[in-house]
């Protein structure tokens, strides 16, 4: 695996993200939403923090990331440029890695914008810094995980619209099996496994400011799951 | 050494059999044309020589390299372009062949240097910072092909590449495949038997996942050299006429054409094969008080090579 070759792919789809229309929308979206969302319970508590904007964050990722991830593979499938990327002297891990980071890259892009709401905060009132750094990480490593997610389920698909769709249940998923009203329903005994599995779980509880090395580990053992099986069925695709 | 080496290969596609053992073998420096009908197995041969796709059995070396255990080395001397030439709409001329150079690995600083070469052989120069989606279907197959060859490599493979281009911009894509195949070699599937014809040194059919016939053009000729016929118009009682030509030997078959002029009939003469007659005809004729006015050869062209070894249900 050479960063350099890594680097080629990652540096193409940023630069398609912000070539379209589709990277400026996206990022109008998630700033114009998450801002609403947060001042609208803001002016109303009247309180100087930000743990009610990282509560919405899992659920409008759950819509935008998706529509970040759902092109990656569908289209070059559908449009054929899959076998030029696969008749290029790169491994698929290469190109499944600069896939990734590109998008990983624009999360980032919009997380840093969005720090016009943690200055204003600290403008106007004394906020509390660890829980705002906690809650940027777990934006962060949540969203990593959302698109690792993305990223592979577009790979079993030329359409994007189904990579979409299947993205946002299976992360909706995901996310409802840490969900209190769910948790309440089963049984005892399964409780900790599907609280150790739920994406919500380890969120909160990076958000929380409580950096536990598990809550990492799980993300990170998550993504190159998702990762390798989109090498994988890459490796051993079948079609055409 | 030999560019493409083809031993035996079998592809299925679930139960299908796409390839039913196909085996040939790629001089370097030729030009050699993949020629067969639809769904005959030109792309699914070729997207197993670029390590598109794995094979169920057979071996297969391109620029001297293994394509299922070292399809890496096979993919840095290759250049492919797939059919119906996908591409990047989105970006410019410009963008796409960096992209196409990173991507090959070449060094940052003879990228520059090598796009404004491709542009001017392929005639892309005044194109090159337009938009690909903005460009006609003639300059995108430029792109196209510009992108194949951007890291110069030792073997081209071009599936259908003039396919949807006017005349005018199939002979420029001509010439050019002709100029890069001075020095490449290059692999052309197409089923447009002209092209072929102009281009390539060397023809293989393909029909129904099988190798037909392969030979350089006039060798594919000779195959059916004995559809190859003499026209003769000749004065006289037909009867007569037709009497003579059944006592020369190495006839086959005699037909009358629709040529007639005053007082004489045209004849269509099917000779056994590789046997020149003309010199018997004219004397024999000539002999029995006939009057020879025309005789000509009609040479098989490359469509009767075609439909006779491609034909499906046996005249
Ligand atoms: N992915 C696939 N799944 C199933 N069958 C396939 C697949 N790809 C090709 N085939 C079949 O394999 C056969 C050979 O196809 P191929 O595309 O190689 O033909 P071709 O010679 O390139 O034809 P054309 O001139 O139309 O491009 C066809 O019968 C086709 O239907
Ligand atoms: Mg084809």
């Amino acid at each position: 695996m050479k960063i350099r070759h890594i680097n080629i792919i990652m540096h193409k789809e940023l630069s398609s993200y912000t070539r379209s229309a589709f990277g400026t929308i996206f990022i109008v979206v998630f700033l114009v939403t998450s801002s609403w969302l947060f001042f609208q319970s803001f002016f109303l508590m009247n309180q100087s923090t930000m743990r009610d904007y990282f509560s919405i964050l899992p659920w409008l990722f759950l819509f935008l990331l998706p529509a970040i991830t759902m092109r990656l593979w569908a289209e070059e499938k559908k449009m054929g440029t899959l076998e030029l990327l696969l008749t290029s002297p790169l491994t698929s891990g290469e190109v499944v890695w600069g896939k990734f980071l590109a998008s990983l890259g624009f999360l980032t892009i919009a997380l840093i914008l969005s720090g016009v709401i943690p200055v204003i905060l600290f403008l106007i009132g004394q906020p509390d810094f660890g829980p705002i750094v906690g809650g940027y990480m777990g934006a962060f490593f949540l969203g990593a995980a959302y698109i690792a997610i993305g990223l592979f389920i577009s790979g079993l698909t030329d359409n994007q619209i189904v990579a979409f769709i299947l993205s946002v249940s299976f992360i909706l998923v995901l996310l409802a099996v840490g969900n209190d009203l769910f948790l309440n329903t089963v049984p005892e005994s399964i409780l900790p496994f599907l609280k150790s599995i739920s994406l919500k779980t380890h969120f909160e509880s990076i958000v929380r400011g409580v950096l536990d090395s598990r809550d990492f580990v799980y993300y990170g053992l998550f993504v190159l799951t998702f990762l390798y099986l989109n090498i994988f069925t890459l490796n051993h695709r079948k079609w055409r | 050494m030999a560019a493409v080496r083809v031993k035996n290969l079998r592809k299925t596609y679930g139960s299908f059999e796409a390839l039913k053992g196909i085996s040939f073998e790629i001089e370097k420096g030729e030009i050699v044309g993949f020629l067969g009908p639809n769904g005959a197995g030109k792309t699914t041969t070729v997207k197993i020589l670029t390590c598109f796709m794995g094979a169920n059995e057979g071996e297969v070396t391109v620029a001297g390299h293994d394509c299922f255990s070292h399809p890496m080395e096979v993919r840095k001397r290759v250049g492919y372009l797939p059919e119906n030439n996908p591409l990047y709409t989105d970006m410019t001329v410009y963008a796409y062949l960096q992209y196409a150079a990173q991507l090959h690995d070449l060094p940052a600083d003879s990228i520059h240097g090598r796009i404004k070469l491709v542009a001017e052989e392929c005639g892309l120069v005044e194109k090159i910072n337009e938009l690909i989606s903005t460009l006609s279907k003639g300059y995108r197959q430029r792109v196209g092909l510009a992108a194949a060859m951007i890291h110069d490599p030792e073997v081209l493979i071009l599936d259908e590449p003039s396919v949807g281009l006017d005349p005018n911009q199939i002979i420029e894509i001509r010439q050019l495949i002709k100029k890069l195949g001075r020095e490449k070699t290059v692999i052309l599937c197409s089923h447009r038997l002209s092209e072929v014809e102009l281009t390539c040194n060397r023809v293989i059919i393909i029909d129904l996942g099988k190798i037909v016939a392969s030979g350089t053009p006039t060798q594919l000729r000779h195959l059916v050299e004995d559809h190859a016929n003499l026209r003769l118009t000749i004065r006289g009682e037909k009867e007569k006429a037709i009497e003579v030509l059944k006592g020369i030997s190495g006839i086959k078959r005699i037909e009358i054409n629709a040529v007639r002029e005053r007082g004489s009939k045209g004849y269509d003469i099917y000779t056994t094969k590789n046997r020149d007659i003309r010199s018997d005809i004219a004397k024999s004729v000539v002999a029995n008080g006939l009057e020879l006015l025309d005789m000509h050869k009609e040479m098989a062209t490359l469509e009767d090579v075609f439909s006779q070894v491609t034909t499906r249900v046996e005249s």
